[in-house]
């Protein structure tokens, strides 16, 4: 291949993965938006989606369409159940106090995924994608599942934004990320928003999980990249800016797709956690954020 | 003899003014009260003197050098000291620790950085600034079990073993009580007598019996200055602040 | 108390803690001897993050980037360029030491939650990092040093690092010089200043401490033990790859000092010793044994904070450094 469409099929990988992540690092961002603390646990959500979504479709394998939809429905319900577990028995002990928050959803790393190595196993496992098309490029063949992952995956953050922006729920959130004492001094029950905004996050995990599985396999060990790359795109787009978010997805998505393709994936990575580094040393608020709190 | 200078200073946060072109001299061995209401600008004032908040604007000089520039642990090596509005003392250590980290601080001061001063002559130090402020039969327990007015002792002895030059007192007597404040009077009078003071308080008591002379600050600008004579006739001040 | 008699138990618990460690060799049977070395020097790591953690209350998530820096430091060193092992062990440390001041001239402008995710960061980029010249490290795979390549004469007799009797023992040596390191800082006035970072920061400031200069000194030192531990690492097991440097080796020594007791002296050994046979026990059970590093730290966030010597510590045993 010539390098227009070489460049053509980094674009068109970055964006897949761009909108994967915009997914991801939304749960993550919501969460440190409104509860102020880091959840180092939520590489796990994302994997635990797709294990879970190989579980589900494996209960129906011949109807690999509706087996999917039942993962799609059913995965990010039960990683949030756990997730509201892991909030009531966890981070509410701990009074939500950052650095112990922390070190807690680091054992929550390590508990989820070494329990999924024990049930599930090191295997690496393949769902089928529930529609099959390939979309014939002149130069190159294009899985058309890409497509639903970005439809999917935009619908998501449409309704993540109605809901952020529009609802009461939102609203209640809102007000609790602004002064969670005063939001507790107006009668808005604050452990409940909480809970239910870790559960939101852990379930937008979760769902990208499910969504990236028929492209991907689900292994126990398929997190990390996913909650680093959430931690580089939050910090980028200002720790609590949705659009920051977004956007900063993109640039990291995209870079990330075409500095693999054209150099290696391991210096894409180098590049892109030092720059984080760096954005959160010296622009705190991220290259998007607005005002300091 | 002037020892601190201040012009044109001025702060903001965000879109509000705390402090606008302030101009005030500070002369050697003054004891000096700022009053004025909440929200006057008193503390983002002082503490724009002591480095904790940066100017928007202005100049600073201390001692016919300007300082402005210096980084607020660079002050207290000049000599400014600053304690706290809200009790600031290491809850977990004792009062002698304490003491001890201001004064290893004060006596280490020309000392290379990984150098310290011999543990006899701080001993020496900690014990004599304890018994100043009539805390040395506490020294062994831990500030956060002292009681309030014992903090703020601690602090005064804290700021007393840096051997300030100037001393910034920021509302030392608030939530202190009668026989509390006499015995602090005593102690400011007596420490005034080594150091330049710059008294923020609220107490007119307290401001009449220590200050040579008053500001007298609102809305983030100078009111009024003079001797506490002065002030107590000056009519703006009356309707600014005294409410009479 | 006076200050000669705590000098005396101070003296006491951890010389003590020491000379146990020592005759541990007499009394152990063989197949531990190899544990306790790799304990002993884990314990060093774990001591240099506890300079940082625990008495200047700078959570660092990514000290595997000291302890591989050591590690790589002189393994390179051996393999590539077959430097004596004393060289290699000094350029180890020295590695440690040099990367941590880099690091912290850029991390130190952040702190609490952020200075975690920046260290994490660093970490994974120096992780990354071996993986990318794997022409050189060989990356997952890593290197294996010769039994050769580890020995050395000193004064005219041959040191051979492989021989157990002597790998123990300078293990120890470097545990019981680790160990009067962190005593002779904690106690000094230096290590006072460092707790009055960890407890108040801005008022240690206003005392006319220059904080940066000390942050970036405790980091300096934490950064040397923790490159000192890794260098010992690869001279006396012979081995390099780039899991040392991977997130699991910065979790560790959170670990070990958590469950030891954070700003104390002796915990980050105990815990260590604790934590490793806990994993090893685990091990044998199940291929999902690091289960149990997430259950513990759990445990230990939860319900037991202080750990094992600072419960002690807190139970009226002030003097506990
Ligand atoms: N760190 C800050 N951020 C934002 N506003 C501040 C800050 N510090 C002070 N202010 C504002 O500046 C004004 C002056 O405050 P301050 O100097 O504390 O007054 P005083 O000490 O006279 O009561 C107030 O309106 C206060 O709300
Ligand atoms: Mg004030």
């Amino acid at each position: 291949m010539s390098l227009g469409p070489h460049l053509l099929l980094a674009i068109m990988e970055g964006t897949v993965s761009a909108f994967v992540l915009a997914v991801t690092a939304l749960g993550l961002s919501l969460v440190f938006g409104v509860m102020r603390i880091v959840n180092v646990a939520h590489g796990e959500f994302f994997m635990l989606g797709a294990v879970l979504a190989w579980w589900l479709t494996s209960l129906v394998p011949e109807a690999p369409f509706w087996g999917f939809m039942l993962a799609l429905a059913v995965a990010p319900l039960l990683v949030g159940t756990i997730a509201i577990v892991a909030d009531r028995f966890v981070l509410q002990r701990l009074n939500y106090q950052p650095e112990a928050t922390i070190v807690a959803t680091i054992g929550l790393l390590y508990i989820l995924q070494q329990a999924v190595l024990s049930i599930y196993g090191p295997e690496a496992r393949p769902v089928v994608a529930p529609i099959n098309f390939r979309i014939v490029l002149p130069w190159f063949g294009y899985s058309g599942y890409k497509l639903v992952v970005v439809g999917a995956a935009i619908l998501l953050l449409l309704a993540a934004w109605y809901g952020v922006t529009r609802t009461r729920f939102g609203l209640i959130m809102r007000a609790t990320q602004f002064d969670g004492e005063i939001a507790q001094a107006f009668g808005i029950p604050v452990k409940r928003v909480y809970a239910a905004v870790f559960a939101l996050g852990a379930m937008l995990a979760a769902a990208a999980g499910v969504l990236v599985v028929p492209l991907q396999q689900a292994h126990y060990l398929m997190g990390l990249d996913p909650l680093l790359l959430s931690f580089v795109v939050v910090i980028i787009g200002g720790l609590d800016s949705l659009k920051g978010t977004i956007v900063a997805a993109f640039i990291i998505g995209l870079s990330d797709g075409i500095i693999s393709v054209f150099f290696s994936p391991t210096l894409a990575k180098i590049i892109a956690t030092l720059a984080v580094a760096l954005v959160l040393v010296f622009r705190p608020n991220g290259l998007f954020g607005g005002k300091v709190r | 003899m002037t020892l601190l200078a201040v012009s044109n200073l001025a702060r903001s946060f965000g879109g509000i003014q705390a402090v606008a072109d302030m101009n005030f001299t500070l002369e050697n061995g003054e004891i000096r009260a700022i009053i004025g209401p909440n929200g006057a600008g008193k503390t983002t004032f002082v503490s724009m003197i002591s480095g904790r908040v940066e100017p928007s604007g202005g100049s600073i000089c201390f001692d016919d050098i300007d300082i402005t520039g210096l980084r607020s642990w660079e002050r207290v090596r000049q000599g400014i000291v600053y304690t706290f509005q809200i009790t600031s003392v290491y809850r977990n250590l004792s009062c002698f620790e304490n003491v001890a980290l201001a004064a290893q601080q004060q006596l280490g001061r020309d000392l290379p950085f990984w150098r310290h001063p011999p543990r006899a002559a701080l001993t020496v130090a900690v014990e004599m600034v304890l018994e100043k402020v009539g805390l040395l039969a506490r020294k062994t327990e831990l500030a956060g079990e002292l009681a309030y007015g014992h903090q703020r002792l601690l602090e005064v002895a804290m700021g007393l073993a840096l051997q300030p030059r100037l001393l910034i007192l920021d509302e030392p007597t608030q939530g202190l009580s009668e026989s509390e404040i006499a015995n602090f009077c005593a102690l400011v009078k007596e420490i005034g007598r080594g150091a330049t003071i710059l008294l923020i308080e609220h107490n007119m008591d307290v401001v009449m019996e220590l200050a040579h002379r008053i500001t007298v600050m609102s809305n983030g600008r100078l009111l009024a200055e003079g001797t506490p004579a002065e002030i107590m006739a000056n009519i703006d001040v009356q309707r600014a602040y005294l409410g009479t | 108390m006076t200050p000669a008699l705590r000098a005396r138990r101070i003296l006491l618990l951890h010389g003590g803690l020491a000379l146990l460690l020592l005759l541990c060799q007499f009394v152990l049977p063989d197949y531990h001897h190899t544990n306790f070395v790799s304990i002993m020097v884990l314990a060093v790591y774990a001591l240099g993050y506890n300079l940082l953690v625990g008495y200047t209350g700078l959570l660092s998530l990514g000290h595997a980037m000291f302890f591989a820096a050591g590690l790589y430091g002189a393994g390179m060193g051996v393999h590539y360029f077959a430097w004596n092992p004393v060289v290699a062990f000094i350029a180890g440390a020295a590695a440690g030491l040099f990367l941590a001041v880099l690091v912290g001239l850029v991390a130190l402008r952040t702190s609490g939650v952020a200075f975690m995710i920046v260290t994490m960061m660093f970490a994974q980029a120096a992780f990354l990092t071996t993986l990318y010249f794997n022409d050189v490290t060989h990356g997952d795979e890593g290197l294996t040093l010769t039994q050769a390549a580890r020995s050395f004469a000193l004064f005219g007799t041959v040191i051979d690092l492989t021989n157990p009797a002597i790998r123990y023992n300078l293990a120890w040596l470097l545990l019981a010089g680790a160990l009067a390191v962190m005593l002779l800082v904690v106690l000094s006035p230096a290590g006072r200043v460092l707790i009055a970072i960890r407890e108040n920061e801005e008022r240690t400031r206003m005392l006319g401490y220059d904080v940066r200069r000390y942050k970036l000194a405790a980091l300096g030192v934490s950064g040397l033990l923790s490159g000192a531990a890794g260098a010992a690492y690869v001279l006396f097991f012979g081995y390099v790859g780039s899991s040392f440097a991977a997130i699991p080796y910065s979790i560790y020594p959170l670990l070990w000092v958590l469950l030891g007791g954070v700003g104390t002296v002796a915990g980050p050994v105990i815990g260590t010793l604790l934590m490793f046979y806990l994993i090893e026990i685990a091990r044998d059970y199940s291929s999902s044994y690091m289960i149990v590093v997430g259950a513990i730290l759990l445990v230990l966030v939860l319900f037991f904070p202080k750990g094992i010597i600072g419960s002690w510590r807190a139970r009226g045993q002030g003097w506990i450094p």
